[in-house]
């Protein structure tokens, strides 16, 4: 009965997103229009059905006081030396992301329906939409990082569509891409760390990583030594760097406000930012083995947190502002994970994703909110809260930090500087020589550069 | 109903040959358009039934079969390796037959088309091997006729492939001279690697493939070089001969042009030659795969390879029918075509995240097989293949945004995509995502393929056969034993 119980509830969990996945998808692909009455009854239904199998699943363990449930739905890839499991765990971490994603893009999902009605975008909204939330069931509740990574995957790309989702300006589009591009520097650490431990343990399982531990208490597995551990860990790390917009990758995450209130509050409020503080939370066993990666999350989490801080204080649009306090909070996430306090981080995550959900999509209506407050109290509301007190420090000083904090640690600009122009420079020195040298073999004249071809790091900007 | 799969082969090679040569005598574009649609449709169909008939039809001497009549014995074959291939070629020829609009019939060439494909055809079933090279020497004819045609350079493409063709007919005549059941010398292997990383556009050696892509119609440019006739050649000429230092060289030359057209496609801005890029970049990490020899590294260069001529053969389409709308396309501003043409936009979008291997798409274990058995094989330097998967997804991405994001184009009629152009989304559409959505049946039979390859050197080169667990496969006994990286 309890075997049963679990197969069927954790199927539903995750039927509910891939249902809603494949007819959105589906229609938006075959460019049938569905009405928008029955886009938000689709969400509706996928979204409660799935809250409530997880809260079902989540009654049957505290009933039976199991702690980690497994659904296997057999190998998607089977070939000898290589098996894609289809495997899900539900256990201590996995559960309360689960619930998370359904209760807040349930949420979301019927401000949006509101919000975004009568737009013209409005069926593009809800595919790129199913596509984030079966990317984040399917990664929450990975069973292995194989699955992990392709839920990881499809998150990414639904974020990059969706802050490029009002396309017909180029700068949303030009967001979209820095975006896109910088996820997948993380994608691609993700993709080396999962090879590495496939290596080293032979499978990506967590349960043979983490030694068939339920979470937090799993330990890594005894061919993962300490300088492996640092070694996959760093890549693990360098992966939640870009998911969760941590230094040196943190110029990414005011960008990613040019796209709709909705798909803001859902992924750099709530969910998308907090999912590289889950795969470190995952993968927190390898911390304990290695304190020489402990202490590198702790120091990046710390840097966030203060340069986030800095940044926020200066915005001075609200979106921008909520944005900064987002990232803030993340590193202090990620420092709590470097220092040990799980439990502490995995509230902290959940707290402050509904926090920040609420103050997302009240963003719009602040002006209003306001009018009605000051209505109400009879006088005007005394704003001092994250201003910056410039008297406390010296003048130069109060220069200097304004400044930085302008420009977001210059670590946009050292990124731009010194990585993306001097590789794409690099390519663009290539393909001259590479046209001189075609030139000469087909006994043509060399041409110059076309005036309206691009020049430099335009799009990449 | 075995018998039958040969002939079917060889009907879905014959047709476009014979109706290829017919069409070119014709001066009327709109009826030689509407008969190689007719042509390749056969084609593609006797390709399916060929590959549905059964992989081990070549294997019954009572099969029938034209070319036992014609030379006495059979002359292709249909084998686990290019079983899936063959309907993958024919489908691209055939779309894009189906897909070239009134504006451009007078310039692309369906008869040399026709031609093309049926000896891209040959180049895969061919039993053997002086067929093989006779087939891809002649294939390169069809696009220096056309440049020629239009009055383009040739220079850069004739000298490419004379080179290929004297060193493919030169590195062959050795190794015959030289007898099987040996490893052989370097006057048989270096000619014959050099034919090959010709074809395949290895860098240095990759020039013509950009000439080509800008000087010949996108059509021919795309049906000569999507397919990867260079992998196939590898497959059957060199990898089953060649020593393992010599394909160890051939994949380290493969990995660094991979990570080096991947970075040009990201700074292209000319949409034909970010194709070209992007295509290099692929058929080099299919070569870097074909090389490794191990079942993992192989079955992943495999299936990259049919994901390329499906996946990266749909972007081609799709590009090709935004360009006979727009003329050449510049990436250099936003063009904001998405209004335009959505269902255009929506197969650009799946075909390029199938092409560099996205969850879901049919690229995706292929990918993950072939990073997987590259770092195996080459742990540090292997690592560079995911910066070129990496390098091509922000590529794809950047091509997507400046065509079809942007202030909306203003047009006076309608660039919406007619009904061939829509067959062409669906058809490719869902044959990125179905076979990414259930990859079993397909990377199985990659598998299979890779096995087969494997056993196929080894008993060229006088070495024992590996053992290899392969339930299922006929002919190879099921084993424990894991093969010997």
């Amino acid at each position: 009965m309890h075997d049963l119980l679990v197969t069927w509830l954790g199927v539903i969990v995750v039927a509910a997103p891939t249902v809603q996945v494949l007819i959105l998808g589906g229609c938006a692909l075959a460019g049938l229009a569905l009405p928008e009455r029955v886009i938000g009854r689709l969400v509706q239904t996928c979204m409660f059905t799935g809250l409530g199998a997880s809260l079902g699943m989540l009654a049957l363990m505290l009933t039976f006081g199991t702690r980690m449930e497994i659904l296997s739905l057999g190998n998607w890839v089977d070939i000898p030396e290589y098996h894609f499991m289809l495997r899900f765990e539900f256990d201590r971490l996995s559960i309360p992301f689960a619930l998370l994603t359904f209760a807040l893009c349930g949420t979301v999902g019927a401000f949006a329906n509101r919000y975004m009605h009568r737009e013209p975008g409005y069926a593009r909204f809800f595919c790129v939409y199913a596509l984030f939330v079966f990317g984040m069931i399917i990664a929450t509740l990975a069973g292995s990082i194989e699955t992990l990574f392709a839920g990881w995957e499809m998150v990414g790309l639904s974020s990059a569509l969706l802050v490029a989702f009002f396309h017909e300006r180029p700068s949303p589009a030009r967001n979209g891409l820095r975006v896109w591009s910088v996820y997948r520097v993380s994608d691609a650490a993700l993709l080396l760390a999962s090879i590495a431990l496939h290596h080293v343990v032979g499978s990506g399982d967590f349960g043979h990583i983490l030694e068939n531990r339920s979470w937090p208490d799993g330990h890594a597995a005894s061919a993962i030594t300490p300088q492996l551990a640092f070694l996959v860990g760093l890549l693990l790390l360098l992966s939640a760097m870009g998911k969760s917009a941590l230094v040196p990758f943190s110029g990414w995450l005011p960008r990613a406000m040019e796209g709709p209130t909705p798909s803001s509050a859902v992924f750099y409020g709530a969910l998308s930012v907090h999912l590289g503080a889950f795969l470190l939370l995952r993968f927190s066993p390898l911390l304990d083995v290695s304190p020489g990666l402990a202490i590198t999350t702790t120091v990046i989490g710390v840097a966030t947190t203060v340069l986030a801080s800095l940044a926020g204080r200066v915005q001075t649009d609200i979106k921008s502002a909520l944005s900064f306090a987002s990232m803030a909070q993340v590193g202090l996430i990620v420092a709590e994970i470097g220092l040990g306090l799980r439990y502490f981080a995995l509230v902290h995550i959940l707290g402050h994703a509904c926090y920040r959900t609420l103050q997302f999509l009240r963003a719009p209506t602040l002006l209003h909110d306001y009018s009605l407050i000051e209505n109400a109290m009879g006088q005007r509301v005394r704003n001092s809260q994250g201003s910056f007190d410039a008297s406390r420090v010296r003048p130069g000083l109060s220069r200097w930090l304004y400044r930085f904090s302008l420009e977001r640690g210059y670590l946009d600009a050292l990124l731009t500087d010194y990585i993306v122009r001097p590789m794409l420079g690099l390519f663009r020195t290539c393909e001259r020589w590479e046209r001189q040298w075609t030139a000469l073999l087909s006994g043509r004249r060399i041409e110059s550069p076309r005036p309206d071809l691009p020049t430099g790091p335009e799009d990449f900007r | 109903m075995n018998q039958t799969a040969i002939l079917w082969l060889e009907i879905a090679i014959l047709l476009p040959l014979v109706g290829g040569l017919l069409l070119t005598q014709l001066s009327d574009a709109f009826y030689a358009r509407r008969w190689a649609i007719v042509i390749s449709g056969l084609s593609f169909l006797g390709t399916i039934f060929a590959w549905g008939f059964g992989e081990q039809a070549a294997l019954s001497e009572s099969s029938f079969s034209i070319g036992r009549l014609v030379a006495g014995r059979l002359l292709v074959t249909v084998d686990s390796l290019n079983a899936p291939l063959l309907p993958a070629v024919a489908m691209l020829q055939f779309l894009t037959a189906l897909t070239t609009l009134r504006t451009k019939i007078r310039r692309f060439s369906f008869g040399w088309a026709l031609v093309g494909e049926s000896l891209a055809l040959l180049t895969l079933a061919a039993r053997d091997e002086w067929l093989v090279i006779a087939a891809a020497s002649l294939a390169t004819i069809p696009p220096f006729l056309e440049l020629r045609q239009r009055g383009r350079p040739t220079g850069a493409y004739a000298a490419h492939m004379l080179a290929f063709v004297v060193m493919l007919v030169w590195g062959w005549a050795v190794v015959q001279a030289e007898g099987g059941g040996r490893v052989h010398t370097l006057w048989a292997v270096v000619p014959l690697l050099g034919a090959i990383l010709i074809r395949t556009g290895i860098a240095p050696w990759h020039c013509w493939m950009t000439d080509l892509f800008e000087n010949a119609t996108f059509g021919t440019a795309l049906l000569f070089a999507t397919p990867i006739t260079g992998a196939c050649l590898a497959a059957r000429l060199v990898i089953p001969v060649a020593p393992d230092w010599v394909l160890r060289g051939m994949g380290l030359l493969s990995l660094m042009t991979a990570v080096y057209a991947s970075g040009l496609a990201l700074v292209q801005g000319e949409a034909r030659r970010f194709y070209c890029y992007l295509f290099l970049s692929h058929s080099a990490m299919v070569l870097v795969g074909l090389e490794m020899k191990t079942a993992i590294g192989l079955s992943g260069a495999l299936c990259v390879w049919l994901s390329v001529i499906v996946s990266l053969g749909g972007l081609g389409l799709t590009l090709r029918a935004v360009e006979a709308r727009q003329g050449r396309i510049v990436l250099g501003d936003h063009l904001g075509l998405y209004d335009h043409m959505r269902p255009l936009a929506a197969c650009f979008m799946v075909t390029g995240l199938g092409t560099v291997g996205f969850p879901g798409t049919l690229g995706f274990v292929g990918t993950e097989l072939l990073v997987d058995g590259a770092v195996t094989m080459y742990p540090y330097i292997g690592v560079a293949l995911v910066v070129a998967a990496a390098m091509n997804g922000i590529a794809v991405v950047r091509a997507y945004f400046l065509l079809f994001a942007g202030p909306p184009c203003r047009s006076t009629v309608s660039l919406a995509p007619g009904p061939r152009e829509r067959i062409m989304v669906v058809a490719v559409m869902a044959l990125v995502i179905l076979p990414g959505l259930l990859p079993g049946t397909t990377t199985a039979s990659r598998y299979r393929a890779a096995i087969d390859l494997m056993q196929r050197s080894a008993r060229e080169q006088g070495m024992p056969l590996p053992l290899i667990e392969a339930p299922g496969h006929p002919g190879h006994p099921a084993a424990d034993t894991h093969p010997a990286h």
